[in-house]
Formats: structure tokens, sequence, C-alpha cells
């Protein structure tokens, strides 16, 4: 054992700066299972949930009134693609919670400041690594998605990427998904306990929303209009009902609601011990 | 490399590293010593930058941890085994520390082999014992072969090929000139490895001298004598100036000479010796010695002898044969002494 350690030391010379952050980011994300298992979830759920919805409205196209039939026709894109995400998007949500989390959780903080104790530059990279696949991937299942909806419907409703702001809509739910991902790592670095974080980020996606939209008159339509997950929502939307928020105001809202979080998250995680 | 000034460390109101004050050279195992909650993982953590100092300031190579350009080649460290992911291969926990630094990834394969872990490198690190988990731990600290190496109690829960294995690496990497600091409550155990001793109790530094030094400073050491003409051997010795104590048997304890002083006395009295034998007092002794009012937490009982000195007075009153137990300070009569809680099982509390 002694003479490996005579050995000239073949470590190299490189420092720690953000690129190579990013390396070692990248490294922990692709060699845990949950990721994988996470975007499995999300594509698994996101095409399933899209195919069946708009399977079952073409099935009970007989049983539905005018009125209904009508709006269908007129607006189909949110309902594609709403339905597919309305559930898919807690898987990003969990996988952002852990890969902030499961630093905490299995300890593993104290190796990753040891490596690299620039704490800022370290969840800056964490950030970037993460939303960027989540955004790649976003984009790809939201355009396949899109396209299953639109295919499985094609016999009673018509839509196409050309018609007026689809394609924003649809490349909206992406970007939606990315900033999504951003939202729950926040939320798992400030709480940084995993089953905590992750029923935060349930409740404010899940159960905040039918509650708020409890709250009478204007008030409650405001306080619904800027919540997190709805005002994001509103990229999704061709004919926004209460246009409170146009559909780049409602994201910008959300894509701040996220900044506030991160910014919250990072000065804590600069101040306290680890 | 390591060079501490005025470190504090406050919790609310307790003081859990009070002002340390110390440097940590190259080419020496620097040994960290203190009962459980003298602050030694404070104070390790603080020079790593996981925890903010209160006042005071703490540089490894003359800069603060955080601000190393690559931490990892400067700085060692495993603080304890489960800083590590259950569901990440070894080799991947090592590649990502690796690859934050900009260190190769054969260095990799290099410190797996160190360890003795290439047969489990590609297994989930879940699965791995303690011994096993400790030595993923010391492949992280050598990875970046950093001229800095610091160990937090790394004999915790190692079986005895385990703790020679990592007394050897600790020497061995202090004799290539590098910095080791290791820090431990067993005292035993810091007699065979230090080279230089930290002592801390109740968050302040106690000592911190050369080993030897401080076993000569704290310690005490008598010679034992036995002679069937004790009486008349007791005042000759007595008569040479040296402090001479009886024995309920038929021996005396003296102090301040050597065993070849008192067995030329009995020799030039015509007098016969039974035993002459020097009694040293451990590192072990010297430390309770040391640190008897610095114990932070007490398991204590009804009626517990409370002092060291109790404690060593204690131990010279044992008869020869007798297997009775030293009641340890703050932490009552063993429970096989004839105590009263005792079933009458020795063993663990």
């Amino acid at each position: 054992m002694t003479d490996v350690l005579n050995r000239p030391a073949t470590t190299g010379t490189g420092h720690a700066n953000f690129g190579r952050l990013m390396t070692g980011e990248w490294t922990k994300l692709r060699t845990v299972r949950s990721t994988v298992y996470s975007f499995a979830a999300l594509i698994v759920s996101v095409i399933g949930f899209t195919a069946l919805f708009t399977f079952l409205t073409v099935q009970q196209w007989s049983q539905m009134n005018a009125g209904d039939r009508a709006q269908a026709q007129l607006d189909p894109v949110p309902q594609i693609l709403g339905s597919g995400l309305f559930l898919g998007q807690l898987a990003i949500c969990v996988l952002g919670v852990l890969v902030a989390t499961s630093e905490y959780s299995t300890g593993m903080i104290r190796s990753t400041l040891l490596a690299s104790p620039h704490r800022l530059r370290t969840l800056a990279a964490k950030c970037v690594v993460f939303t960027i696949p989540v955004l790649v991937v976003g984009e790809v299942l939201s355009f396949a998605s899109y396209s299953i909806g639109k295919a499985i419907l094609s016999s009673k409703i018509h839509t196409s990427l050309s018609d007026p702001h689809v394609t924003r809509a649809v490349v909206g739910e992406g970007l939606y998904l990315g900033v999504l991902g951003l939202f729950a790592l926040a939320i798992g670095q400030l709480i940084r306990h995993t089953a905590g974080a992750i029923t935060t980020v349930i409740a404010l996606v899940l159960v905040l929303v039918p509650l708020a939209g409890l709250l009478p008159g204007s008030i409650g339509k405001h306080v619904s209009a800027y919540l997190p997950t709805n005002a994001g929502q509103q990229i999704m939307q061709i004919f926004p009902k209460d246009q409170i928020l146009t559909a780049w105001q409602g994201f910008g809202v959300f894509a701040l609601w996220t900044a506030v979080l991160l910014a919250l998250a990072s000065w804590l995680l600069v101040r306290q011990d680890a | 490399m390591i060079k501490a000034d005025a470190l504090t460390k406050r919790y609310g109101d307790r003081l859990a590293v009070d002002h340390a004050q110390f440097t940590v050279e190259p080419g020496r195992v620097t040994g960290f010593l203190g009962p459980n909650g003298a602050g030694k993982s404070t104070t390790m953590r603080m020079i790593l930058g996981l925890d903010r100092p209160t006042h005071g300031t703490v540089t490894v190579n003359g800069v603060r941890y955080d601000r190393l350009a690559s931490p990892l080649r400067e700085v060692g460290a495993l603080l304890d085994a489960k800083a590590i992911h259950g569901g990440r291969t070894a080799y991947n926990h090592l590649a990502v520390l690796a690859k934050a630094n900009g260190i190769p990834s054969r260095r990799v394969d290099e410190v797996i082999d160190l360890v003795g872990l290439h047969d489990v490198a590609r297994k989930r690190s879940r699965g791995f014992s303690l011994g096993m988990g400790q030595r993923l731990g010391i492949a992280g600290a050598l990875l970046g072969d950093p001229g800095l190496l610091m160990f937090d109690e790394p004999v915790n829960g190692l079986d005895p090929e385990g703790i020679i294995w990592i007394r050897n690496l600790m020497k061995a990497l202090a004799a290539e000139g590098r910095a080791v600091f290791v820090s431990s409550h067993l005292m035993s155990e810091m007699a065979l490895t230090a080279d230089h001793l930290l002592v801390i109790g109740r968050g302040r530094i106690l000592a911190d001298q050369p080993m030897a030094q401080f076993i000569a400073q704290h310690s005490l050491s008598y010679v034992r004598v036995a002679s069937p003409q004790i009486g008349e051997l007791a005042p000759r010795l007595a008569a040479k100036g040296w402090r001479v104590e009886q024995r309920p048997d038929y021996s005396v304890h003296v102090h301040g000479a050597s065993p070849s002083q008192i067995g030329d006395v009995a020799g030039e009295s015509g007098l016969w010796l039974h035993e002459l034998t020097l009694v040293q007092s451990s590192l072990e002794e010297a430390f309770m010695r040391l640190t008897a009012d610095s114990v932070e937490y007490h398991a204590g009982m009804p009626g517990t002898p409370g002092s060291p000195a109790a404690a060593t007075v204690q131990a010279e009153q044992q008869q020869p044969g007798q297997q009775q137990q030293q009641p340890v300070p703050g932490w009552g009569e063993p429970l096989s002494n004839g105590n009263p809680l005792s079933n009458g099982k020795a063993g663990r509390r």
C-alpha cells in the first residue's frame, strides 16, 4: 500500500470552476435511479393521460351537449395539453425536490460542500444541469402529446400548429415544466427535508388552486390568477377566460415566484451551517 | 497548514468552541483529543467551511476553505462514513467528486485500488459495511492527493484489522510530508498514532505539545517495591529523600527514584527484593486527569466517586490478582464491581 502512495500524483491541475461544477452535478444526476424513474413517470403519465382523455372525449361525443361540443371544438389545445400535464407535472415536482433534498437526507451535502465550497456556484450549477434535461424532455413530450391528442381527436375536432397561438402553447408547456422543476428545486432547498418539501410542492400545485377558487369575488379571482402554477399555465391557454394575466405575463409571474424562492434559498444556503 | 486564530463557535448560549488557537504542521500526525462534546467535530467543520465561526478565523494553507481554487487537491477530509448517497455506486460517488475538481478518472481507479474496494466499486454503496463505507470516505479524501488530511474519529466502529490499517495509513501519509489531523476520543489509539497532541475540553484547548512531552508532563510514575524485609527497606529508601508510600500488602510505592537506584539501596543493605516494577501512567490516565473537569456529558449515578484522582488512588489500591475495574469520572461505578444495580453479569452498560 505504501508504494502506491509514493507514486507521483496523477491528479491534473484543474480548478473547481463553473464548468467542472456542472460536470460534477450532471454526474450526480445521471448516476441515481430516481432521475430515470421520474422522467419515465413523466413521459408515461403525460402521454397516457393525454391519450386517455382525448379518447374518452371522442367516445363521449354523442352524449355531450351542444355547448360543450362547441367549446371543445373552439379551444381544444388547453384540454389536450392540460390533461396529460395535470398529474404528469408531479413527476417533475418530485425530481426537483429530490435533486435538492437528497443531499441532506443522505448526508451527501457534506461531500458536496467539501468538493465545491463555493455555495452559490454549486447551487447555480445544480439548477442549470437539472433544468436543461427537463426543458429538452418537456419540449419533446409537449409536441408528442399534442400530436397524439390531435390525431385521436381528428375525427371530431380539428386543430393544427398553424392555428393562432397553438405553437406558443405547445412550446409553452415545455417551458412551464422547466420552470416548475426549478420551483420544486427551490422549495426542496428551502425546506431541506424530502417528505416536507414534496408535500409542500404538491400542496402548492394541486391543492392551493381549487382552494383559491373558493375565494369570493374579484379578490378571489386575482389571488387565483397570481398563484404560481395558475399563472404559469396561462402560457398554454389560447383564449384565456378572465384575462387578468396574458399568456406571457402569467408565465413571467411564475418565473418571478421561482426566482424569488431561489434567491431566498441561495441566501439561506450561504448563511446557514451545512 | 491549518491556522486557527481565536476560533469561536456559539450555539445560542452554549459555547461549543472557545477562542481556540492552534497550528497544525505538516510531516506529522496531530491528534485532536477530547471527550465527547468537547468541540472536536465543530472545530473540524469550521476548518472545512461547513460551519461559520461566530468569531475568529481559521485558514488552510493561508486561505479560508471556501477560497481554495481546487479544494480536494489541498485538503482531503473524512468526517463521517455516511456522507454518501446509498443509491450511487462507489465508483460514481468518487467520480462526482473528481469531476467537480477536474481530477481525471484514472485517479478514481487508483484510489479505489488503494483502499481495497476494487471488487465492490460498481456496487451501490447502500450495501456497504461500516468498514467499507469508511474506506470509501478515505478514498474520497485521498482523491486529490492533498497535502492536508483530516479524519474525524476514523476508527469508530472498525474491527481491529481496520484500525491497524488506518493507523498505518495515517503514519505513512505523515511520513510523506503531509499534514495529518485526526480527532478521537480514544486515548489509547492516539498514543499509538499521533506525534503531536492537541487536547480540547469544553471548547477550550487544554494542551498543544509533542506527544512525549505531554506524557512526561502529565503522567505519574512510581516504582513498586515488594520485599519480605520491607520494614527495614522502607526507612532506608525514605532516608534517600524519596517519597515512600505504604501499601496494604508488603509493598511500597516509591516516587522520584528509578528501579536501579532502589535496587542498589537494597543490595547495599543485603535485603531481599521480591518485586521491583516501574509503573508508568499511560496517556489515558494523563488525559483523564487533564480533562476531568471538562467532560461535557456526565452519565451520573447516585453515590458516584467523582474525581479521576480518586480513580487513580483506587487503582493503586488494587490487590494484585483482583480484577476490579476502575470507576470512570462522570460514568460512575462499573456494574460488575458489586454495584447494587448490577445483576451479577459483567458487560456493557
